[in-house]
């Protein structure tokens, strides 16, 4: 049994497997944010508060009632939309997360890409020589990269291609001070830049993507590019391959036609799942590169105890999570003639 | 020249980065770039929850009745407590009772939307200040300012303020960051039930009649300032525009103004400071700040530290001047190693204290602690770039005489809550500073009991009773100097608080920067500023 | 029983045979291994080995570059890096082994019932596995570490905790394929009890390719505590860890104290290289028709 309406099936089960998932992340990012030791009223009421207008703050922003009294105003407030208003950045979270999900979305694709280009073919390369010089060299390669910190990296290359060859513009986000950011489509700066058909803000938000872009590609190296050695050995290893060789076809075409097209669908789900990974591991190349993205956003929300900032973004990465796992699954089923509904 | 060649032509020159690209022509000169390391949270500093990074709007964009002067010394330009000056006030005239004061406006003053500045506005904004609670209502309550009735319109171009008892704190209260006139038709026009100061209007634009105004604001990227040509609370800023871009890394903010990217790297710690220094292409401004001291502060609430004598030991087992070199990088003053108590009312004072490890172990011997205890010392996340090298020096000098000391480091919110608010600590180093440069004004705050800024918890009925005498007193009061020597005097001796060093607010900058001036507020004022 | 005993000593053999095989053949992992056995040293011996007291603070010596007294250099209170790098070593085996041992141990309880039994224990487990593993998982060890409290203890707990799904699932699907193997049915139809075969019979089984993903997550786990360090979260002054010291360092690169990153980044590096590559060779050794 198959077809579209069989498939749109499955995606609607997959989509109602997510739902428990998610009402688990409303209850837990809850309940960690009011075990955050911090009281956003005693922030909030700022430096010369006494208690009483601490205490006023607190009743304003609803922090004198009772935990299950503020998960239902909490839950009540979600379902029409309302993620709250962020204490340290004084914006609506909801406003806030739109505003810079797109870069941090922006910056983990182009990193992707990045690390897919290099990887995939280090990963192929490795399989066709197993065990040889070359696949110990590609091996050794992707190890570095996901050993050492991000952080690390980040400031690193700034402090060589921006401080010393200064080849890289100054790491000051997502566009130099020159220029006016884009008109706002997708919210991608390189795209958007494009829509407009401006070159020059697309030259100039690509540059700034470099450094921060290779410094997360660099960690996602090993990942893609072990998991496409592995896909690669095993497809190369199958019967098919082996027919297709003996039927004297040119070993690119085995190589590239037959193999690499069976051995893409695993690579996908690692894609996924790196993919989700990277979103969340940002958090600490935003602050390197003063990038305004989410991640950076979260880090200061947990520092200052801004709980809906908090909860505003785990509920949006969370259901980044979902919906990419879904879309990976869709792929799968799209890609792959073998994968039929289950039982 | 279009944009687009003006941009290649930037491009090709490797100027990249300082231009204004909508002023048409080459305006280098014009646009000034500032970095900054933390979030403006808001364009409102009356607003609950606005932190200290956007007070500079209040400064840039707004006026006061009167304003600090400044003065120049070895520290470069830096407010002067002592001055005073009108920004929208014409002239101001104190009754002799000291119970009210009569400000007359600068007729050509205007809003940036052209209405003129009239009495009205100051009673608005004033009466808002009084009423909207939180930090400006407690400033304004400082100044003997409480009520609406005190304020009161005289004619369009004078308004008189009463107090219920006079104050040497009540003037320089108008001077404050947050004493700011508002354009009172522009934010009325957005009041609502729920919010009627209008707080979410001002809280995403600005309505004064400031310097500059507001172009726009990237909340977690940038703001940029646009001059108002019309302003009359001082000289016309020679800037046209100020991009004030947040920066969080320091060491990439350090990048940026040693490439020369941008123009000024506002508020940099000590280490950088000082390195600086000796750079050629840059110069730094350092000026220790008015009335603050970073503070070992002692709980004497802590079993150990409720005699005075493990207090005092601990004072003479602190490494000050190691902790000035190495956390302080010789920024700012050093507050230790006097020869005696001071014979003057200056605050802050050094204190006769000095590392001495032998008097520290005899006085703790005198204890029941003679064999030492245990105590953390707790410091602020935001602040650990000095505090936590403070706080090792500190742990290894007290090990010396047998108090064993771990190292907590509180994140930000936290920090509040549970040093300053339930002041839960034994032990912490911190900073406080007021905004008014008095030394009962200080004393007020840190060393009477249930004042947020006192986490010792320190409560001594004389001090107390002086601090209660002194605040009302006028500054050439004969009774006062001879009592704010005593309060020192108690310090000294009760040691709750242990002076390490007067911080210094530093700023490193492109030779080609002028007219940058040090404020008491330690925020950007991007008014004086050029580029030549 | 005596057959299955000689089966798996037949097994432990031809393990170590194959252990023999690929390390002889692939000299990554061999580096691998002996890596690891140097840090296991450094680790033990460390603290007794080096020249200064990691928290010895000297006022005149005060970010010094490396010279033959300071090899490493000493940083901004004048503290020996090489000592703090050594020491550091202890630390930070600790945090990643007692992390990944945690999420190791509750990881294998849970799935292993989870796939043995099955029913609404593997329902409830496997939503409660979902939920974890939808958070954001570096915001996910802040938060617990910001709620917990600021200590090592905590950055150990939630590193567990992040951890703990991968070692759940991986458990459970191993333990699910070999529910039904023929040794199991053996052992039931000989009279054993469910716990008794889960634990006796296939949880032996199924630890090869759990040993795969502890040696992966060893690396990452230090890569963790590293990144928590450098928002200011984790390990308490003044104990010498790698990933604060290069946090703190990473500051002074621009300044042209490249030392103090430089030295704690490289042990990092390598600690977490090891691992990863351990993981690598370990997949091999578990897993060889991965390589053909």
């Amino acid at each position: 049994m198959s077809g579209p309406r069989s498939k749109l099936l499955l995606v609607g089960q997959r989509i109602l497997h997510a739902v428990p998932a998610l009402v688990g992340i409303v209850i837990i990012t809850f309940l960690l944010t009011r075990a955050l030791p911090g009281d956003p009223a005693a922030y909030f009421a700022g430096p010369t508060a006494d208690a009483e207008s601490i205490a006023q703050i607190r009743h304003n922003l609803g922090l004198d009632r009772s935990l299950p009294v503020q998960f239902v105003v909490y839950v009540r407030d979600l379902l029409h939309g309302d993620l709250g208003q962020s204490i340290s950045t004084g914006q609506s979270v909801g406003h806030e997360l739109m505003a810079r999900l797109p870069a941090s979305l922006e910056l983990t694709l182009v990193a992707l890409i990045v690390a897919i280009a290099i990887a995939v073919p280090l990963g192929i390369l490795a399989a066709t020589r197993p065990d040889s010089w070359v696949d110990h060299l590609c091996r050794f390669v992707v190890t570095l990269g996901v050993s050492l910190p991000t952080f690390f990296t980040g400031l690193a290359l700034v402090y060589i291609f921006y401080y010393q060859l200064g080849w890289s513009p100054a790491p000051m986000g997502r566009l130099d001070i020159l220029y006016a950011s884009p008109a706002a489509i997708t919210g991608f700066f390189t795209i958007d830049a494009l829509l407009a058909g401006d070159f020059e803000i697309f030259k100039a938000s690509v540059a700034q993507l470099v450094l921060p872009a290779v410094t997360l590609a660099l960690f996602t190296l090993a990942p893609i590019a072990r998991m496409t050695r592995a896909s690669m050995l095993q497809v190369l290893a199958s019967d098919f391959i082996r027919t297709a060789r003996a039927a004297g076809l040119s070993r690119r075409k085995v190589l590239f036609t037959y193999a690499f097209g069976n051995a893409v669908l695993p690579v996908i789900t690692t894609l996924g799942m790196v993919f989700s990974f990277v979103l969340g591991a940002n958090v600490l190349v935003e602050k390197v590169f003063s990038w305004p993205g989410i991640g950076s956003f979260a880090v200061d929300a947990l520092v200052s105890s801004d709980y809906a900032a908090v909860q505003g973004f785990v509920l949006t990465m969370a259901i980044l999570f979902v919906a990419l796992n879904l879309l990976v699954d869709v792929i799968y089923t799209l890609v792959d003639p073998r994968l039929s509904v289950p039982a | 020249m279009d944009r687009r060649t003006f941009l290649n032509a930037v491009v090709v020159s490797g100027a990249a980065g300082l231009l204004d690209v909508r002023g048409g022509a080459a305006a280098e000169d014009d646009t000034i770039v500032i970095a900054i390391g933390d979030t403006i949270n808001s364009l409102d500093i009356q607003r609950s929850g606005s932190n200290r990074p956007a007070y500079q709007v209040a400064i840039n964009a707004y006026d006061r009745l009167l304003a600090q002067g400044t003065v120049d010394d070895i520290y470069g330009t830096h407010s002067d407590y002592a001055k005073l000056r009108g920004e929208l006030a014409e002239s101001w005239d104190v009754a002799p009772d000291g119970l009210s004061v009569v400000f007359k406006l600068k007729p050509d003053a205007v809003f940036t939307d052209g209405t003129p500045v009239t009495a009205d506005d100051v009673k608005w904004s004033f009466d808002r200040a009084v009423s909207i609670g939180g930090f400006p209502t407690q400033q304004f309550g400082i100044g003997k300012m409480t009520k609406p009735e005190q304020f009161s319109v005289i004619d369009p171009h004078t308004i008189k303020v009463t107090f219920p008892v006079g104050s040497k704190l009540s003037l320089p209260d108008f001077a404050v960051p947050l004493a700011i006139i508002y354009n009172s038709k522009v934010v009325k026009a957005h009041v609502t039930a729920a919010d009627p100061w209008g707080a979410e209007y001002t809280h995403r634009n600005t309505a004064g009649s400031g310097a500059f105004h507001v172009e726009r604001w990237d909340p977690g990227q940038q703001l940029v300032y646009i001059r108002n040509d019309h302003w009359k609370g001082g000289s016309v800023p020679a800037i046209r525009r100020a991009i004030i871009r947040e920066i969080p890394s320091k060491s990439t903010r350090r990048a940026l103004v040693e490439r020369g990217d941008i123009h000024i790297d506002f508020d940099i710690g000590g280490k950088d400071a000082q390195e600086l220094k000796a750079s050629p292409k840059l110069k730094v401004a350092s000026w220790p700040i008015v009335n603050v001291e970073n503070v070992i502060s002692l709980n004497v609430t802590f079993p150990p530290f409720q005699d005075r004598k493990v207090r005092q030991a601990v004072a003479w087992a602190v490494p000050y001047q190691q902790i000035f070199e190495q956390a302080a990088f010789g920024q700012g003053k050093a507050m230790f190693g006097a020869p005696g108590v001071p014979d003057s009312a200056v605050w802050p004072a050094a204190f006769p204290y000095k590392t001495d490890l032998d008097k520290a172990k005899a006085l703790l011997a005198e204890t029941a602690y003679k064999d030492g205890f245990t105590v953390p010392i707790s410091i602020d996340l935001s602040t650990a770039e000095w505090s936590e090298p403070s706080a090792l020096l500190v742990q290894e000098s007290l090990g010396k005489i047998g108090i064993t000391c771990t190292i907590d480091r509180i994140p930000g919110a936290n920090w509040r809550t549970l040093a300053l608010v339930q002041k839960k600590f034994p032990m912490i180093i911190d900073g406080f500073g007021g905004w008014l440069d008095t030394p009962d004004y200080y004393f007020f705050y840190t060393y009477t009991k249930g004042t947020l800024f006192n986490p010792a918890q320190y409560d001594n009925p004389e001090m107390a009773a002086l601090v209660a005498k002194t605040m009302p007193m006028a500054l050439n009061d004969p009774a006062y100097a001879p009592a704010v020597k005593r309060m020192i005097a108690i310090a000294i001796e009760d040691v709750p608080r242990i002076p390490l060093w007067q911080p210094a607010l530093s700023s490193a900058m492109a030779k080609k920067v002028s007219g940058y001036e040090s404020w008491f507020h330690r925020g950007v004022d991007a008014r004086t500023l050029k580029l030549t | 029983m005596s057959a299955v005993t000689a089966a798996r000593d037949s097994a432990i053999k031809r393990n170590w045979r194959h252990l023999v095989h690929v390390l002889g053949g692939n000299p990554l992992t061999l580096a691998a291994f002996s890596l690891l056995i140097l840090l296991v040293l450094v680790a033990v011996l460390g603290p007794s080995l080096v020249p200064f007291s990691p928290f010895a603070s000297n006022a005149a010596e005060a970010l010094k570059p490396p010279s033959t007294t300071h090899w490493f250099g000493t940083d901004s209170v004048g503290r020996d890096v090489f000592s703090r790098v050594i020491v550091a070593t202890r630390l930070d085996l600790l945090i990643s082994v007692s992390a990944v041992a945690l999420s190791f141990l509750g990881g294998c309880l849970i799935g292993s019932i989870a796939g043995f039994y099955g029913g609404w224990f593997d329902r409830i487990s496997g939503r409660l596995i979902d939920t974890i593993m939808a958070f954001p998982l570096f915001v996910l060890a802040m938060g617990i570490v910001a709620a917990l409290g600021n200590n090592v203890a905590n950055v150990v707990y939630a590193t567990a905790i992040v951890n703990l799904p991968f070692y759940a699932r991986l458990a459970r699907t191993e333990v699910m394929i070999r529910r039904e193997a023929g040794f199991v049915m053996a052992a039931r139809l000989s009279g054993n009890s469910g716990p008794r075969i889960l634990a006796t019979q296939v949880f032996p089984n199924i630890l090869p390719p759990m040993m795969v993903q502890i040696s992966l997550n060893l690396g990452w786990a230090i890569l963790n505590a590293a990144g928590l360090s450098f928002i200011g979260l984790g390990v308490r002054p003044p104990a010498a860890e790698w990933g604060i010291m290069v946090a703190e360092g990473a500051n002074n690169i621009v300044s042209g104290e490249w030392w103090l990153a430089i030295f704690p980044g490289l042990a990092l590096m390598l600690a977490v290289f090891t691992f990863n590559l351990l993981g690598d060779g370990l997949r091999d050794l578990v897993d060889p028709q991965r390589r053909t």
